[in-house]
């Protein structure tokens, strides 16, 4: 059994212009030790997947489906036994570190909280633990500035405080929502070696939610692009990068300006990103997509295995051997 | 690259501090000087554009609000055409103001909400050619909005009611409709998503063939800069690091920190990616109040030797195409 399955996980919410899917059948597993990266742009619904896991929606939002953790589904439990599960064996590091820690609790009292209540142990045991914690972060002078506020902090090193918080308990799974995105590239390199570090020595599986690409390409095994509330492509991160068979992959993969070639323009997606409370009934991407045919505007495409490659799925309409053949002659062109 | 054509903006030994309180100091305690922009040169020609890279809090939006005097330079030269803009007055500025413009980096936040599209576009022609008819006005902001892409039926919406990557073409309308000789642009695509974002670059890029801009653009991705950059100013703490041609800083970085900037950015390709050794830089970023003597990079720098403390080395070329500040080099 796997540790986490999503089963055709959705989130609405209930909102003044009516009902929004902002996800909409979710699929996924996840083992000791994997990485799956989840991609895709702002309002496509990689964040609220995984609010929905941890039971953090909005007051407005409805999960639907399944998320099971060794079995239980955590969409349905109640809240007692979700506390007893959320900050112990599943955890999560938040985008944003300037906000998402306690500014009236210093960094010692927000840790020692989590191990006295889910571990049970005394204040003082907390501590030691928790400067642990903190060096493994690599974090300087751990023991003196565990006493600190976290305005004292930089945001590199709030970040660290975080994914230092979120570890304390060595949760099995790690969700990490935009982890690096608020900080510099430099700082992103420390951030991202230590998960790798971390993923080595306690075999935790991670979510990694971003818009990097390049972030992807580095950490995951294997990656789901979404766009307006549905998975397009899921694969291995060969796979996604290397043969992209969903437009929307094609095109994300060619609007990236790259360090390791030079191009003239940048393959640009023409128009926006689709409105979620007035969602098409066909492809979300159908009306942004050069390949969309009459087909794409009237149905749905389901998530299937690609006719190309038994490890892909992808939902399109199109054929996947004919859209590979096109982004191979993209790439040798650009 | 060009030695024979004269340069239409040049920066020399700018400085830009500010003074601070500290958080602990008595109120009568002297304020302390934070030097964000310490020294920076730079020429920049026309049609050409110029890249300005660093991570947060390098100076480098500092630098260029002060290249249009909206945070005023405390020392050292702007020259814009050969004239010292430090030294003009509020007419000279005018006349200024209309050949050079900016882009920001939040797209919504810096159109006003109360304004529809045709008075925020048409608002630098009624300042600075108060000569124009109404109509003349509205005649131009609607060609305007179709050169960045925006139906002409929007004219009379409010900002809101556009996603961002059109709020970024409206700033760039607003920009560009005075057709200026140069545009500074604050992290113009930093705030937008990744397909949205080529289609600005892109659009960037068309508009300076066409109008032949000269364009200093700064952000902290260094993919993205490539990408649109003739030549590339890597800013720490206030200072120059390295001014290079763009294939030069790249296949050749010639200062520590810019090749462990360079190695730390992720390339979308997963055996690139893996295979590749980060130079991973320790600890934080020194404070800008208190910077490390000699070269300020020397407290995270892995080539660090004794006289980087002593010595403090401004821009020096080391190649026909690179400049560095790093004395090793």
């Amino acid at each position: 059994m796997s540790l986490l399955q999503v089963k055709n996980l959705g989130v609405s919410f209930a909102t003044h212009d009516g009902m929004v899917n902002a996800v909409n059948g979710v699929n996924f597993e996840l083992d000791r030790g994997q990485t799956l990266g989840i991609v895709g742009e702002s309002g496509s619904g990689k964040s609220q997947s995984v609010l929905a896991m941890m039971g953090l929606l909005a007051k407005n939002g409805q999960p639907s489906g399944e998320a099971l953790y060794k079995g239980k589904n955590l969409l349905t439990m109640s809240a007692k036994e979700l506390n007893g599960i959320r900050g112990d064996r599943l955890s999560m590091i938040f985008q944003d570190p300037m906000t998402s820690l306690n500014p009236y609790l210093t960094v010692e009292r927000q840790m020692t909280e989590v191990l006295e209540l889910h571990k049970g142990m005394t204040r003082k045991q907390a501590k030691k633990r928790a400067i642990e914690l903190l060096e493994a972060v690599r974090i300087p002078e751990a023991a003196r500035r565990i006493d600190m506020y976290p305005h004292e902090f930089s945001g590199g090193m709030r970040q660290r405080v975080m994914i230092a918080m979120a570890l304390l308990c060595e949760p099995e799974v790690l969700i990490a929502d935009e982890p690096t995105t608020a900080l510099d590239v430099t700082v992103q390199a420390q951030i991202l070696t230590l998960l790798k570090d971390l993923q080595r020595d306690f075999g935790t599986a991670i979510v990694m939610i971003t818009h990097d690409l390049g972030v992807v390409a580095g950490l995951c095994d294997n990656v789901m692009v979404m766009y307006g509330g549905r998975v397009m492509e899921y694969g291995t991160a060969n796979d996604i990068f290397y043969q992209p068979s969903h437009p929307y992959t094609i095109g994300l993969l060619g609007a990236l300006p790259r360090l390791d070639h030079d191009g003239e323009a940048l393959m640009s997606i023409p128009g926006n990103p689709p409105n979620m409370a007035n969602m098409p009934k066909g492809c979300p991407f159908a009306e942004r997509c050069e390949h969309a045919s009459q087909q794409c505007v009237d149905s749905l495409p389901q998530l299937a295995v690609s006719s190309a490659n038994s490890r892909v799925l992808r939902a399109c309409h199109k054929p996947a051997s004919e859209l590979i053949v096109n982004a191979n002659a993209e790439v040798a062109n650009g | 690259m060009a030695e024979n054509r004269k340069p239409i903006l040049s920066v020399r030994n700018v400085k830009v501090h500010f003074k601070v309180a500290g958080g602990k100091d008595w109120p009568w305690t002297p304020k302390k000087t934070l030097k964000a922009v310490d020294g920076v040169s730079f020429d920049l020609y026309p049609g050409e554009t110029l890249g300005v890279v660093g991570e947060s809090g390098c100076g480098k939006s500092t630098l260029s609000r002060a290249i249009l005097n909206l945070i005023p330079a405390t020392d050292g030269e702007i020259l814009w055409m050969g004239k010292d803009l430090r030294k003009g007055s509020d007419k000279d500025w005018l006349n200024v103001r209309k050949d050079i413009q900016m882009i920001f980096q939040d797209p919504l936040a810096s159109l006003n909400p109360r304004m529809t599209i045709a008075q925020i576009i048409g608002e630098p022609l009624r300042v600075h050619r108060p000569e124009l008819s109404g109509e003349e006005v509205m005649k131009r902001v609607r060609a305007m909005m179709v050169k960045v892409g925006l139906r002409e039926q929007m004219i009379n919406r409010y900002p809101h009611e556009f996603s961002g990557g059109q709020c970024q073409r409206i700033g760039i309308a607003r920009a560009l409709i005075l057709e200026p000789k140069l545009i500074i642009c604050d992290e113009p695509v930093s705030a937008l998503d990744v397909s949205i974002q080529a289609q600005i670059i892109n659009l960037l890029k068309e508009l300076q063939r066409e109008m032949g801009l000269s364009l200093i653009f700064i952000a902290h991705d260094l993919a993205v800069v490539k990408h649109i950059s003739d030549r590339i100013l890597v800013m720490y703490l206030g200072r120059e690091m390295e001014l290079a041609e763009k294939h030069a800083l790249y296949d050749k970085p010639a200062h520590p920190y810019t090749q462990a900037l360079l190695s730390a950015i992720p390339i979308p390709d997963p055996k690139l990616e893996r295979s590749k050794t980060i130079q991973i830089l320790n600890g934080d970023l020194p404070s800008p109040i208190n910077p490390p003597s000699g070269c300020v990079f020397r407290t995270r720098c892995p080539k660090a030797v004794e006289r980087c403390a002593q010595e403090e080395i401004k821009l020096h070329a080391v190649t026909a195409a690179t400049q560095t500040s790093c004395l090793l080099v």
